[in-house]
């Protein structure tokens, strides 16, 4: 069986900027153009261009729209107001998370609609939509915006500085996990203050058909941006001790179980898999994901086995990686309970050999970005 | 680039004879696909390797990627810039240096008749262009 990757509008432009490009859950995609180190500082230190036009967005739009999509995700979506975002999981009725995803709340249409977007992992587009349209009701209405929705992101401490110039929406005055519709570069365009980076930097949804002219014209704009390609990506999040989907959580994990509680909000309206997420709570959780610097040359990789000082298995890695910000391997890991509080001595078992590793409290890397969580 | 004096393996090793010493590293076209290069391991000095066994690995930013012996014989030198508890070390030079400094073991050849089945630079030459 032949499967057709799928290719963003700046598959040619990426090809063109040599990046090198590979499959990345079913999208042909550049994974690096100058090189993942030098990607990565230019972000933590000046500005990056990231073409994420594989993500998916899902409109829901309808008088009780608010109200459906809490029914469906683990966090409050009544407690954000138009023109926010939220972080969030949503989870199955036994609590596995079937995807993490941002809630654009929009202001409400003129006809008194509210209008959300919900913002998905390329690799979970479709079963979320599916998930989503198995669930909708009278109340909204549920479509896939994401064949015609290119995604943008300008990251690092100077995003807003170079931004500013290309647009007629006032930046300054944007927060962190907030929205406006503006144009950048005369194209209509939504601007979030969001990012998976641990800078300050914007996120921008145009018109599939826009996307190329958006891409060339931020290139060469004052200031100068070069294009980051996956592989940044990854170590840049992973610095900044963000999950990801199919890592630190997938559909055997919760949110609860997975450090993730912060987006779990028990005391609100009912949602899917509230009961079981409340049950693994009152039961205590056995496990934990934790933040792992290495204390020798070693780097840590997906899958290694974690050990105690005396040589039990107590967790694995879930990501691991050669952190450029600190020229040291660093990880994110699920191990047992006993073992996940700040300073625990832990091994890392690498070709058969045990390397020190500390548990720390994510970010490695504290960058740019605006506020926390 | 693909220096005309070197022996070539299909797993992307290089291989430079000089007398019954054989100093072995990986092909530009490697580092190339691997990537910024941030660890390497090699074996311990004495070690005694077979041809096609595992020699050493080469970590990228991204991968890690085991390196073959293209040879048998018996590690007598290990390139002191890869070696990861001296101050020096620097597997950066396998990306800027591949074919020169970014060496990564010498061998003295137990069986140089081995030589003759790898490949020169222009069969090798084939193979990074149908990779």
């Amino acid at each position: 069986m032949t499967v057709e990757l799928l290719r963003t509008p700046l598959y040619e432009v990426h090809q063109r900027e040599g990046g090198k490009i590979v499959e990345f859950a079913g999208w042909e995609m550049p994974v690096e153009y100058a090189g993942i180190k030098q990607e990565h500082l230019a972000v933590r230190q000046n500005i990056g261009l990231f073409d994420l036009s594989h993500m998916g967005e899902i409109e829901i739009v309808g008088r009780g729209a608010v109200d459906f999509v809490d029914g469906l995700v683990t966090n409050n979506a009544k407690r954000i107001v138009p023109g926010q975002c939220m972080y969030t999981c949503m989870c199955r009725e036994n609590g596995g998370i079937i995807d993490d995803l941002i809630i654009y709340r929009f202001p409400d249409l003129e006809n008194g609609d509210e209008y959300i977007w919900l913002v998905v992992n390329a690799s979970n587009c479709a079963k979320d939509f599916a998930w989503i349209k198995e669930h909708e009701g009278a109340q909204a209405k549920v479509t896939d915006l994401s064949a015609k929705t290119a995604l943008l992101a300008v990251q690092g401490p100077k995003a807003q500085e170079f931004l500013q110039p290309l647009t007629d929406s006032d930046l300054e005055v944007l927060s962190y996990y907030h929205l406006t519709r503006g144009t950048v570069a005369g194209i209509p365009a939504v601007i979030s203050r969001t990012g998976y980076t641990g800078e300050d930097g914007f996120e921008l949804y145009v018109d599939w058909n826009e996307a190329e002219k958006l891409w060339e014209a931020l290139r060469h704009a004052e200031g100068g941006i070069e294009p980051i390609g996956l592989g940044a990506r990854d170590t840049l999040r992973l610095e900044a001790g963000y999950s990801l989907y199919g890592h630190e959580i997938t559909e055997e994990t919760s949110p609860v179980n997975s450090t993730l509680n912060w987006v779990v909000s028990l005391n609100s309206a009912d949602f899917i898999g509230k009961a079981a997420l409340k049950a693994q709570k009152d039961e205590g959780i056995k496990e934990a994901i934790v933040g792992l610097v290495m204390q020798s040359r070693a780097i840590p990789r997906q899958g290694y086995e974690i050990e105690d000082a005396e040589g039990n298995v107590v967790g694995h890695i879930t990501s691991g990686t050669f952190s450029p910000s600190l020229s040291r391997g660093v990880a994110l890991a699920r191990v047992a309970k006993s073992h996940s509080s700040v300073g625990t001595e832990l091994k890392v078992v690498v070709r058969g050999r045990r390397e020190p590793a500390l548990v720390q409290k994510p970010p490695f890397v504290r960058g740019s970005v605006r506020s926390s969580r | 680039m693909i220096p005309n004096d070197l022996k070539y393996t299909n797993d992307h090793e290089w291989v430079r004879v000089n007398g019954d010493v054989a100093e072995i590293g990986i092909t530009d076209f490697a580092q190339e696909q691997l990537g910024d290069i941030v660890f390497v391991e090699v074996p311990a000095l004495g070690t005694v390797l077979e041809a096609g066994e595992r020699l050493g690995v080469v970590e990228s930013v991204k991968t890690v990627s085991d390196v073959f012996a293209p040879v048998s014989g018996e590690v007598i030198e290990i390139n002191p810039l890869l070696v990861e508890d001296n101050d020096e070390f620097s597997p950066e030079i396998v990306n800027s240096d591949a074919f020169g400094k970014g060496w990564m073991v010498r061998v003295r050849m137990s069986n140089a008749a081995e030589l003759d089945k790898l490949l020169s630079a222009a069969d090798y030459k084939i193979v990074t262009e149908e990779a």
